[in-house]
């Protein structure tokens, strides 16, 4: 018991600090550095009380491809040059306000919806609660998600389809003069094509067309 | 003192396993260029120790004793940090890998989960190096691989969801158990090749090795490196061939059992099956290297999400649908 109290502690202090790092340091790399450590150290904590299957999609999907594309991004952009000034510039400054009050209005509204929430009333209670060592929490997740609450997931998955082919849209335009290569093209090539064979007298040359 | 002696019985068994891993690494480096070098009809390392065995222990030393260079205007601490990012990823996933029917250091409810996760990971290792040289043959290696390895990713996860509907359970002995009337390759044989080449892009091995394209980007995101650290990330690169290897023989090749199931082969321990396995599958990995030629970038990027992903998707739309109509499916 003592051995768990200490691993949670280690992690819970390394995934606030992180956090608390993620918008203090100065570097926009670095930033998305101390993001992959929170995100790694609450999957550790997911795992602990026993959502393995959690913490290790919460590696694989933020981690593994999320925070890549974050860093990609971040990297491709150079912001690393251009650090993290945001806060002090005067040119940027006016944001702030606008920032803060629509932070506020977002904290207000989920205090108000976890505020509201109903729980269960053995949820309240942890220590009656038993995790069950018939049945392991993959399958008792694909339970929930395939059979009890099927349409709700497939209308999710349908939203998340419509809102990938919006992006594609969005950002998809036709450009001119994009040479492509054709695959199909270059490898079925013959060497009559390619080549032409002259005869070329001495001393006159030949003139190729090019 | 009861904490104490099962910490001790803890790391005794992580050295158990780590020291032959990390010596069958070095024999591993020696393996690869022996075969390439038959393929091309050379001799290949032949000089240190009988057939050249102890070529890789000499290599060691050198790099020991190499200077430990670091830019000057490279991030230190992420500079450092790189190369032991790779080693230690490339080593903690061999903790999930069944070599028996109980051996094996953490018998985990989400051991395929771990690994995969793992792997994921160990790209940060390469764009950690490739960005913090500050220089730019690194910077472009390490962004080529970002890219591939998370392309290939795609298409592994989808392959293993093939081998997961036929078990039932993402736990590895579950998944060598479930194999025991018919290895995974004959039915999903179309997956094992997909997979076989999607490992190689993964672990950056010719003919996917764009990320340290020797032509073009000198040696991509290890170009600032020497000495030890570059010792690291190649000792982690080997160390990934092998995991790779260790889990296509896993899900495809029935991992510790026996291909023959009679009398005198029982009697093998079903680790040399494992580790037979898994070096008939790195031969196959630096055949590879020897015979075909690099890919080029818009052809490796075709092949990753124009062929393999539709393939692998339609696949599993397949098995689900022959499992589901027979009745095979398996249940809790």
């Amino acid at each position: 018991m003592i051995a768990h109290a200490v691993f949670f502690y280690v992690f819970s202090i390394i995934a606030v600090i992180s956090a608390i790092m993620v918008t203090v340091s100065k570097n926009t790399v670095h930033s998305v550095f101390f993001l992959i450590l929170d995100f790694i150290s609450i999957s550790c904590l997911f795992i602990m009380i026993g959502a393995e299957f959690l913490g290790m999609i919460m590696l694989i999907v933020y981690v593994g491809a999320v925070a890549v594309l974050f860093l990609f991004v971040v990297m491709m952009l150079n912001v690393a040059q251009q650090k993290n000034q945001w806060f002090y510039s005067e040119a940027t400054s006016g944001h702030i306000p606008i920032g803060l009050i629509i932070s506020t209005i977002i904290f207000f509204e989920l205090i108000i919806v976890v505020g509201g929430w109903k729980y269960k009333p053995e949820l309240l209670n942890p220590n009656t609660t038993k995790i069950s060592n018939e049945i392991s929490n993959t399958h008792s997740l694909g339970q929930v998600l395939y059979t009890d609450y099927i349409h709700v997931f497939q209308i999710s998955g349908m939203i998340l389809l419509i809102a990938m082919i919006g992006a594609i849209v969005l950002t998809f335009r036709q450009r001119e003069g994009v040479k492509t290569q054709s695959y199909l093209k270059q490898i079925s090539r013959e060497r009559s094509e390619g080549i032409e064979v002259l005869e070329v007298p001495s001393n006159k040359g030949v003139k190729i067309d090019d | 003192m009861e904490y104490v002696n099962l910490v001790f019985e803890e790391v005794y068994k992580i050295l158990f396993l780590l020291v032959p891993v990390l010596v069958s690494v070095a024999m591993i480096v020696w393996l690869d260029r022996r075969v390439w070098a038959f393929v091309q009809k050379r001799q290949g390392p032949n000089v240190v120790g009988p057939f050249g065995l102890l070529q890789s222990l000499a290599d060691a030393l050198k790099y020991i004793f190499k200077e430990i260079i670091i830019p000057a205007s490279s991030n230190k601490v992420i500079f450092i940090l790189a190369p032991i990012i790779t080693m230690t990823l490339a080593l903690i996933a061999w903790a999930v890998i069944p070599f028996g029917e109980d051996q094996v250091l953490a018998n985990i409810n989400v051991g395929i989960l771990y690994i995969f996760a793992v792997s994921s990971l160990g790209v940060y290792g390469i764009i950690m190096g490739g960005w913090a040289s500050n220089s730019k043959y690194p910077f472009l290696g390490s962004i080529r691989s970002a890219a591939q390895m998370v392309s290939y990713e795609v298409s592994i996860g989808i392959i293993i969801i093939n081998v997961l509907l036929c078990v039932g359970s993402l736990n590895l002995s579950d998944i060598v158990l479930a194999q025991q009337n018919i290895w995974f390759i004959i039915p999903l044989f179309p997956m094992f090749v997909i997979f076989f080449i999607s490992a190689l892009a993964e672990t950056n091995r010719p003919p996917f090795d764009l990320p340290e394209a020797e032509a073009e980007l000198v040696a991509g995101y290890q170009t600032e490196y020497s000495g030890m650290m570059y010792a690291m990330f190649w000792l982690g690169e080997y160390a990934n061939i092998l995991l790779m290897c260790a889990l296509g023989s896993i899900l495809f090749l029935g991992g510790w059992l026996s291909p023959i199931d009679l009398y005198p082969f029982n009697l093998i321990p079903g680790a040399i099956w494992l580790i037979l396995k898994i070096l008939l599958l790195f031969i196959l990995f630096a055949l590879v290297k020897a015979v075909v030629p690099r890919y080029r970038y818009d052809q490796l990027m075709r092949l990753g999400w124009k062929i393999f992903l539709p393939l692998s998707l339609i696949y599993v739309v397949l098995t689900a649908s022959y499992l589901f109509y027979f009745n095979l499916l398996p249940t809790i």
